[in-house]
C-alpha cells in the first residue's frame, strides 16, 4: 500500500484499491491506490494521457474498470459483498452508490432544451422523486448561490461559457452529492471567464461539507484550494502531498519537469 | 364531352366522405409507424446483441419487401395461422409496420447525433434509462428529424390506395367503384389525384410549421 494517504482512522469517503484500467494493450491506470477522506479537497494534475481524467470517469461509472475495487463511503461501487466475496452489482446498487457522487464536465454538458432552472430540477424530480415545488425552490437557491439568480429562465445557448459551467455546478449540487468531481472545468472557457467559475468552487469549499476531487490545469488554484495534490504520470501517482510541498519542493524528477513546463507556458 | 360537371358534383360528396377515411388511415397509420419506429430505433441501440441483431434483421426484412405483399400477407395469410383481422386493422398494421421501419432509420440518425456528453451528464445525474430517453435524448433527437419524418408521413399517405387491394373503402377504392358503376373514370380518378395533391401540399406546410414550433419551444432555435 505504497500510495495510501496519511492514515486517518476514519473510513475514507473514496478508496481506489488496486484499480486497473486499460484499453486493449494500453494501460491507462496501473494498480491505483488512493484514499480520499471525507471533506478532503484533492487536486489531480499531470500531463495529458497520464490517466487523471480516467480516475474521475471511473468513479462516476462512465468507464468500467478492469481490476480492483472502488469504495465509496464504505461500500464497493460496482460490486456487492456476498458470502464474504465481491461480486458484480446490479443496476439498483450501482445507482444507489452513484447517487452519492456528482460531476462537472469540461464541456458543461447542460441539457440545451431546458432552461437553467429546469436543468437543475430534472434529476431531483425524476430520481429523488422530490415534489416539483420543492425542487424548484432548491434549484433557485442553488442558482442564486452560483450567482445566476437572474438567469433562471435562460437556455444554455443564451448563457456565456462561465455561466453555463456555473449552472452545471448548481445542477450537480441539486442532487446533494457527498463527493463532487470536477473534470477540467475551466479548460473550455475563455480566460476572462475562468475566475467566476473558480470563485464558485471556492465558495463551495468554504460553505459545504463536500469531498472534492478535481482534475485541473490551474496550478495556482490547486495550490491555494487543495488539501492535497496528486501528480499522475504514466498511469500511476508519481508523487502526492500538500500543495506547499508538491509545488514548493517536488521530490520526483517527473514532477519537477512537468511543473517547470507548465510554468513556462503561463 | 371530356369532363362532366354534373357527374362531378354528384360524386364529390361520396369521395369527400371516403377522403375522411383516407385521412384517418394516414393519421392512425403514421402514429403507429412513429411510435413503432422509435421503439425499433431504441431496441437497435441495445448493448445486447440478442436484442439489437434481430431488430436490425427485422427492419431490413420489412424494408426489402413490398408493402403490397405485406398488406396481402397480413390480411390473407395470417388467418391461416388463426389470426384474423378486419381489412382496416390489417391495413393499418401493415402501414404502421412498414413505415415504422423507415421511421426507425430516421430516429436512429437523430439519436446518433446526440453528443456523448448528454448521455454522460444523464449518468452523472443518476437518471434512469427511461428518464434519460424521455427527458434528455428524445426531445433533442426528434426536432432535427421532423422534416424526414414528415416526408414519410406524405409517402405513407400516398400509399394508402394500396389498401384498395384488401377492399378498404378509402379514396381509390371508392373512385374505382364509382367508375365501374357509372362507366366514367375520368372524373373520380382525377378528383382523387387532386385530393392527394392538395393534401400533400398542406401536410408539407404543416410539418414545416410544426418543426418551427418544436425548435422555438425547446430553445433550440
Amino acid at each position: 500500500m505504497s500510495d495510501r494517504s496519511t492514515g486517518t482512522a476514519r473510513q475514507p469517503m473514496v478508496r481506489f484499491e488496486n484499480v486497473t484500467k486499460s484499453y486493449g494493450a494500453f494501460t491507462v491506470l496501473d494498480e491505483l491506490n488512493l484514499d480520499i477522506a471525507a471533506g478532503e479537497k484533492v487536486a489531480i494534475i499531470g500531463p495529458s494521457g497520464s490517466g487523471k481524467t480516467t480516475v474521475l470517469r471511473m468513479l462516476m461509472t462512465l468507464e468500467t474498470i478492469n481490476g480492483g475495487v472502488i469504495w465509496v463511503d464504505g461500500e464497493p461501487l460496482t460490486h456487492v459483498e456476498r458470502n464474504g466475496q465481491l461480486v458484480p452489482a446490479d443496476m439498483r446498487h450501482l445507482r444507489r452508490i452513484r447517487g452519492k457522487i456528482g460531476m462537472v464536465f469540461q464541456h458543461f454538458n447542460l441539457f440545451p432544451h431546458m432552461t437553467a432552472l429546469k436543468n437543475c430540477m430534472e434529476a431531483p424530480v425524476t430520481v429523488l422523486k422530490m415534489p416539483k415545488r420543492e425542487a424548484e425552490e432548491r434549484a433557485r437557491e442553488l442558482l442564486a448561490m452560483v450567482g445566476l439568480g437572474e438567469k433562471l429562465g435562460h437556455y444554455p445557448s443564451q448563457l456565456s461559457g462561465g455561466q453555463q459551467q456555473r449552472v452545471a455546478i448548481a445542477r450537480a449540487l441539486a442532487m446533494r452529492p457527498k463527493v463532487m468531481l470536477f473534470d477540467e472545468v475551466t479548460s473550455a472557457l475563455d480566460p476572462e471567464l475562468v475566475g467566476e467559475v473558480l470563485n464558485v468552487i471556492r465558495k463551495l469549499g468554504s460553505e459545504l461539507d463536500v469531498t472534492m476531487l478535481m482534475v485541473t490545469h490551474q496550478m495556482g488554484f490547486a495550490k491555494e484550494f487543495a488539501d492535497r495534490v496528486c501528480f499522475f504520470y504514466g498511469g500511476k501517482i508519481a508523487e502526492q502531498g500538500p500543495p506547499a510541498q508538491l509545488f514548493g519542493a517536488p521530490e520526483n524528477e517527473r514532477t519537477r519537469q512537468f511543473l517547470s513546463a507548465v510554468l513556462e507556458a503561463t | 364531352m371530356l369532363w362532366d360537371w354534373g357527374y362531378t358534383w354528384e360524386i364529390l360528396p361520396i369521395l369527400a366522405r371516403a377522403s375522411l377515411l383516407t385521412v384517418q388511415v394516414t393519421i392512425l397509420g403514421f402514429a403507429l409507424a412513429a411510435t413503432f419506429g422509435l421503439l425499433l430505433a431504441i431496441l437497435r441501440m441495445s448493448r445486447s446483441p440478442w436484442i439489437a441483431a434481430p431488430t436490425a434483421g427485422f427492419v431490413e426484412f420489412v424494408r426489402s419487401t413490398p408493402l403490397l405483399i405485406q398488406i396481402a400477407f397480413i390480411y390473407f395469410v395470417l388467418p391461416g395461422f388463426g389470426i384474423t383481422l378486419g381489412a382496416m386493422t390489417a391495413g393499418l398494421l401493415a402501414l404502421g409496420m412498414h413505415y415504422g421501419t423507415y421511421c426507425s432509420e430516421v430516429y436512429r440518425a437523430g439519436l446518433a447525433n446526440i453528443p456523448r456528453g448528454q448521455w454522460e451528464a444523464s449518468t452523472a445525474l443518476n437518471l434512469s434509462a427511461f428518464h434519460t430517453f424521455r427527458d434528455v435524448i428524445i426531445p433533442q433527437a426528434i426536432p432535427p428529424v421532423v422534416p424526414a419524418l414528415g416526408n414519410y408521413l406524405i409517402a405513407l399517405f400516398k400509399e394508402t390506395p394500396l389498401l384498395s387491394a384488401i377492399a378498404v373503402l378509402e379514396l381509390m377504392q371508392t373512385a374505382k367503384i364509382l367508375g365501374s358503376e357509372n362507366f366514367r373514370y375520368t372524373e373520380p380518378i382525377t378528383l382523387v389525384g387532386l385530393f392527394f395533391l392538395v393534401f400533400s401540399l398542406v401536410t408539407a406546410l404543416l410539418v414545416r410549421q410544426f418543426e418551427r414550433w418544436l425548435y422555438r419551444r425547446g430553445g433550440l432555435a
